[in-house]
């Protein structure tokens, strides 16, 4: 097994995998920090006819004319308000992305709606890795009618009408809000995130499956049964590093749908509520904009951006990571 | 192979089974009714028209009904006919039932008319998608760190974050608007096809794209690939007879259910491009509370996704001569 | 070499599959009926869920049911003044009950079968036979005995009373009386409604005898429906289009110009909007809200007030809103100006009432208000510290304003929170809900504040005001008042000017009650090719294409210098 000192000394030589870990790690503090930063509102509103054009930041900087919005905070982010009132005072940056229809900016929307989309995209990662990820290779290890019965178990919860499943959980949540709340500390943007992991995992199992149904029968996987190993230390020792840049790859695939599929869940009514937003709802918002009479291409043009950027940033570290804990990458050997 | 077969059918309807049970109950159990409007029926006529449509009768009735082929009508089934005749009987006699929102068409004349749309227009979206993805994918994965690689890895991200429907109003906007070469919206000829066909296709090609390059890259450091080169077969050949089948395994697992996917249409296609589809049925049904007709598409797209995925099994095994899958 | 004969075999497999697909993919192609271009289309929005006149419920499935049918009397297009349409003329006793209509002699079905007063007598009936499980069926409850025909069913879903007990009687084929229950002065509006439109009876009752199973829904398609209004059903695809053509046999064809017609259904608004961009229709009655404002500045924008309100609904049964002066507090705090004129954008109309302007001879009582929005949220705090609320007293707890989700919906909503927020310091959640759990909740009144609106059938106070009767099933706010229930339950017998009098005096108590909180007053928004002739703007937003034609250059040029 690789040890993990090895593979993070040669993720630290990978200078574009570098490069953009750390550009992730920049995006989850801004998220983080975001009632820190001097962005205006995202929520007040300011009626107008039109969009507002993005400003280039060396043309205008900062406006002043910043003022808190009461909505609710945790106690961290109404600590962060404070400090940042604190250090700036009500100065706020100008439009850079520019401002929706209503006056929001847009900047400031993108940063507070990464908060919404990042959880969507963990709460994706973490069914996929921990349930796909076991779920196929278990499938694909066994083989046979073990794996026969486990594939058609995903082939039912794949047809399952999945519309029907969230209205009848949003049924439940609405009729016993309170007790959900008070006993299991269950709300419905838990709910949320319990459906987005159980929606993502089903891809990763198939593809897992595929790839362990070819390795279990490859020479060291038969040597490593011969010399008696048990079949967990096989699975994680002997088949998990060499499924591994397929589950990468699968899982840069599954957070975009998962960031737009977050939107759909919203629309349905379970998800998170206006003022909030998240990307997807930003770029299903936005789309709106494209039209033959205007177009206000930043309302599309910053949520797509930054979907983008985290997106290909993920690649190329999962890339490195791939490289990093392949067992046959010549600088593992 | 028949024995194969065999139990593929088995496991078809087994799983067909579980899910059509689990989707009924499920549909009955979720708040709303079909005939709910902003301008809420007299209650008496509403009790008429749940009972028109047997609304009004215990969920395991209803579903011994819908499952049929026995008929429950003890007291003269007004579904269709009003009369006291026959009228409708249950999913195992093949018939699908009256639609509740289209109610001028049975759910069998509805699927009729869209499925085959939607498979045309899935067809050639996946034609192209797979086409290109692959190409692309096994190119970059051979030029693995050039431009070439890092300019398929790029536009494939795009592809991958950009929404189809964002992907759609900029094709709009380019190729009915400023160049006014297609049709904006509407279905009938091959014009009105390109568009939507591009856009469904676009995130199918950069995904097949990604996965055909990981999947290429995984097999080109295999053993029997090195022995190959080691033998001194032409390069080209050494990608494309002893390679290519290998890259292939994980397009395979992630094109079985994605196909379902796409040849049963996609709702915000169709509806960006007007297209009568049967994509928008599987949402709408569910937002209308169609019960029998979000249970015909149900029932279609298990069987769709059962049957590419066996598909996909197969093919495991012509890629890849080392998997034992049941098709063995 | 295994690989290898795998991958041939493979590639054959592939080879076979694609051709298999692409065959099956041209032949749905090549199944989609090629029709010529018709004369005019235009976007008719959602897909009917029926054509059956006796059936339908929604906008979309009048228009259409409108052009295929034609019912004792039609709207003028102008001023939605009765005119006669399958009748000649009608003769009203002084007591305001009997009606005696007279049929005209021409008009005859698309089978070529005259069109007689037994049709209609039977189209009512069916209208009101509770097996038919019409929506509105209703809509003839004014008529003596139809209550009771309707709603006294037997076990098996049938109706106890024959119907002979109705008063609607066909005195010869060209003569049809009703009686009515009290006076009803709108009657002749409501028969205009697409519901009352009459349906042949021979041809249904052939098809009923062909298709015993089948025949509700095989009546009803192309070739086997007959009409008798200006057009006829020449195709129909779910999602796709509805075709009319001609009828050539229709009395007034003459005054028909265009011999094909396609209803498109699209809900998609840029969709739509794309459409008429294109040219590829003429009128598209709906835009996206954020382009609003840029259209309504151009030429083909046609608006006007449209009898529909948008309001919100109010729990009154629950703390601290079922005071109303926190109610009218509420009220009071919407800044119904900034909503019209920076969200909606589309000539919406500030609403202080219940009932929206435009209705002829009405004028209501609105709610009472200052002159400008400062007064109004002014007056608003002061109630809401007469209530203990406020800087010094209790804190408001919190609401949630629920609303089906749609991006114009979420936009209101969040600018009453904003403004709530700003001038009374209450604190609004906004909840979205998809549209059928959404009625759900309202409909077991399981909210604080909940997002409605309100369309007319026909121009007629009643209609709007009825809705809010102790135990109706469209009030939906938990109030109720024995005082209001009382003037509605007068007006509805009462002849005008009475009758305008007790509906005035009952919007006054809803107005001062405000178990509603009014928004504004829709506006019709019609994009119009500016050659399309015969198309004008009225409050119920009715544009039969009956009139439409294509304007001559001259008079295009006449329209614009106007």
């Amino acid at each position: 097994m690789i040890a993990g000192g090895q593979a993070w000394r040669h993720l630290r030589h990978d200078r574009a995998a570098w490069t953009c870990l750390v550009f992730l790690g920049l995006v989850l503090l801004a998220s983080l920090s975001a009632p820190l930063l001097p962005l205006p509102s995202p929520v007040a509103i300011a009626l107008q006819e039109e969009p507002e054009a993005p400003v280039a930041p060396w043309r205008e900087t900062f406006r002043h004319g910043f003022r808190p919005d009461d909505r609710d905070l945790s106690w961290i982010d109404a600590r962060l308000d404070e400090l940042r009132q604190d250090l700036f005072g009500d100065l706020q940056t100008a439009p850079w992305l520019g401002t929706d229809a209503k006056g929001r900016d847009l900047l400031s929307r993108v940063v507070w709606g990464s908060r919404t989309s990042i959880l969507a995209a963990i709460a994706a990662t973490f069914a996929s890795l921990v349930l796909g990820v076991t779920w196929g290779a278990v499938a694909g290890l066994a083989g046979g009618r073990v794996d026969n019965w486990m594939m058609r178990a995903v082939d039912a919860l794949q047809s399952l009408p999945f519309i029907f499943l969230v209205i009848f959980l949003i049924g439940i949540v609405g009729e016993y809000r309170a007790e959900l709340a008070e006993r299991f500390g269950i709300d419905r943007e838990v709910v949320f995130y319990l459906v987005i992991g159980a929606v993502s995992w089903l891809t990763m199992a198939r593809l897992v499956r595929g790839q362990v149904l070819a390795l279990r029968k490859s020479a060291f996987v038969e040597a490593a049964r011969v010399a008696g190993a048990s079949g967990p230390r096989i699975l994680l020792v002997h088949v998990l590093p060499n499924v591994m840049g397929v589950v990468v790859v699968c899982l840069t695939l599954t957070i975009p749908s998962v960031m737009l599929f977050e939107a759909f869940l919203s629309f349905l009514g379970l998800g998170i509520e206006p003022p909030k937003v998240s990307w997807g709802i930003l770029a299903a918002d936005g789309t709106e904009a494209i039209n033959p009479i205007r177009i206000a291409w930043w309302l599309v043009a910053a949520p797509a951006a930054a979907m983008g950027s985290v997106l290909f940033a993920l690649n190329v570290v999962g890339d490195g990571l791939r490289d990093a804990l392949d067992p046959r990458h010549p600088g593992n050997r | 192979m028949i024995g194969f077969l065999a139990r593929r059918l088995v496991g078809f309807a087994v799983t067909l089974g579980v899910v059509v049970t689990a989707s009924f109950f499920l549909m009955r159990a979720v708040r709303g009714g079909p005939f709910d409007a902003e301008r809420r029926l007299d209650p008496a006529i509403e009790r008429n028209l749940r009972s028109r449509y047997h609304l009004d009768w215990p969920a395991w009735k209803q579903f011994l009904q819908y499952v049929g082929p026995l008929n429950l009508d003890e007291r003269g089934a007004v579904a269709l006919g009003g009369d006291g005749s026959r009228a409708f009987g249950g999913v195992l006699a093949g018939d699908f039932g009256p639609s509740l929102r289209y109610r001028d068409q049975t759910v069998g004349d509805l699927l009729s008319q869209s499925l085959p749309i939607s498979l045309a227009l899935g067809t050639f979206a996946l034609l192209w998608a797979v086409l290109l993805g692959l190409a692309a994918g096994v190119l970059s994965a051979v030029r693995r760190g050039t431009r070439l690689d890092f300019a398929v890895r790029l536009l494939a991200t795009a592809f991958v974050a950009l929404p189809n429907f964002v992907v759609a109003s900029v094709l709009v906007i380019l190729l009915a608007f400023l160049v006014p070469l297609l049709p904006v919206a509407g279905w009938g000829s091959w014009r009105h096809l390109v568009l939507p066909a591009l856009a469904l296709g676009a995130p199918v090609a950069a995904h097949v794209a990604r996965l055909a390059r990981t999947g290429m890259l995984e097999t080109l450091s295999q053993d029997f690939v090195r022995a190959a080169r080691a033998k001194g077969l032409p390069e080209r050949l050494v990608i494309l007879r002893h390679a290519l089948p290998g890259a292939l395994l994980p397009v395979a697992s992630y094109l079985g259910p994605a196909a379902a996917g796409v040849l049963t249409g996609s709702l915000v296609i169709e509806r960006i491009f007007a297209i009568p589809g049967a994509g928008s049925h599987f949402v709408n049904s569910a937002l209308n509370r169609d019960y029998t007709l979000a249970m015909g598409v149900t029932i279609v797209y298990c069987a769709l996704v059962y049957a590419l995925n066996s598909l996909v099994d197969v093919a495991y095994r012509l890629l890849d001569p080392r998997i034992e899958t049941e098709a063995a | 070499m295994a690989a290898a004969g795998g991958s041939r075999t493979l590639r054959r497999i592939a080879f076979l599959a694609t051709l298999a697909l692409l065959g099956a993919g041209a032949l749905a192609l090549g199944r989609g009926t090629r029709l010529a271009l018709a004369d005019c289309a235009f976007v008719n929005g959602a897909e009917p869920a029926t054509l059956d006149p006796a059936a339908i419920t929604a906008i979309p499935e009048g228009r259409i049911v409108r052009a295929l049918f034609e019912g004792l009397v039609v709207w003028d297009p102008r001023t939605l003044e009765p005119r006669p349409g399958m009748a000649e003329s009608w003769v009203v006793s002084p007591d305001g009950l009997a009606w005696t209509f007279h049929l005209r002699s021409g008009a005859r079905w698309t089978n070529g079968d005259p069109v007689t007063a037994g049709d209609f007598a039977f189209s009512f009936e069916r209208l009101l036979d509770p097996r038919t499980a019409a929506g509105y069926a209703s809509q003839l409850f004014c008529v003596a005995g139809a209550r009771a025909f309707a709603t006294e069913v037997d076990e098996r879903g049938a109706p106890r009373r024959s119907f002979d007990t109705v008063a609607i009687r066909a005195q010869d084929p060209r003569t049809l009386e009703m009686v009515l229950e009290h006076p009803f002065p709108r009657l002749l509006d409501l028969l205009a409604c697409p519901q009352l439109c009459p349906v042949d009876r021979r041809s249904l009752e052939a098809m009923r005898a062909g298709h015993p199973d089948t025949w509700q829904i095989e009546w009803l398609r192309p070739g086997n429906l007959v009409t008798n209004g200006p057009f006829r059903l020449l195709e129909r695809r779910a999602n796709d289009r509805i075709r009319l053509a001609k009828n050539h046999g229709y009395w007034d064809a003459e005054h028909v110009a265009f011999e094909t017609i396609d209803a498109l259904a699209a809900e998609h608004l840029s969709t739509v909007l794309n459409l008429y961009l294109t040219g590829a229709v003429a009128w598209i009655d709906q835009q996206p809200a954020d382009l609003a404002a840029r259209l309504s500045r151009r030429e083909d924008f046609r608006s006007a007030p449209y009898l529909g309100s948008y309001f919100y609904r109010v729990n009154v049964k629950r703390p601290p809103l079922d005071d109303p002066r926190v109610r009218r507090a509420l009220a009071l705090a919407i800044d119904r100006e900034a909503i019209v004129r920076r969200v909606t954008r589309c000539n919406e109309q500030p609403l202080h009432a219940c009932v929206p302007p435009g209705i002829p001879g009405w004028s209501g009582r609105t709610m009472r208000h200052g002159k400008s929005f400062a007064d109004d949220a002014e007056e608003a705090r002061r109630l809401l510290a007469e209530c203990g609320f406020g800087p010094g007293g209790r804190v408001f707890p919190p609401i949630e304003i629920q609303y089906n989700t749609r991006e114009s919906h979420r936009d209101v909503a969040e600018v009453i929170a904003d403004s709530w927020r700003r001038n009374l310091g209450i604190h609004a959640r906004l909840q979205n809900q998809e549209w059928r759990v959404f009625m759900d909740t309202q409909r077991r009144i399981d909210y604080d504040v909940s997002r409605s609106s309100w369309i007319a059938d026909y121009a007629d106070p009643y209609g709007f005001l009825e809705i809010f009767t102790t135990g109706n099933e469209n009030n939906r706010t938990g109030w109720s008042d024995a005082r209001y229930d009382d003037l509605i339950a007068h007006a509805a017998g009462a002849l005008e000017p009475e009758r305008s009098q007790l509906l005035s005096q009952a919007e006054e108590i809803l107005m001062d009650a405000l178990p509603i909180l009014p928004i504004y007053a829709y506006a019709t928004k019609n994009l119009v090719d500016p050659r399309l002739g015969g198309f004008y703007e009225n409050a119920l937003d009715e544009h039969p294409p009956k009139y439409w034609y294509w304007m001559e250059d001259g008079e295009l040029a006449k329209t614009r210098a106007r």
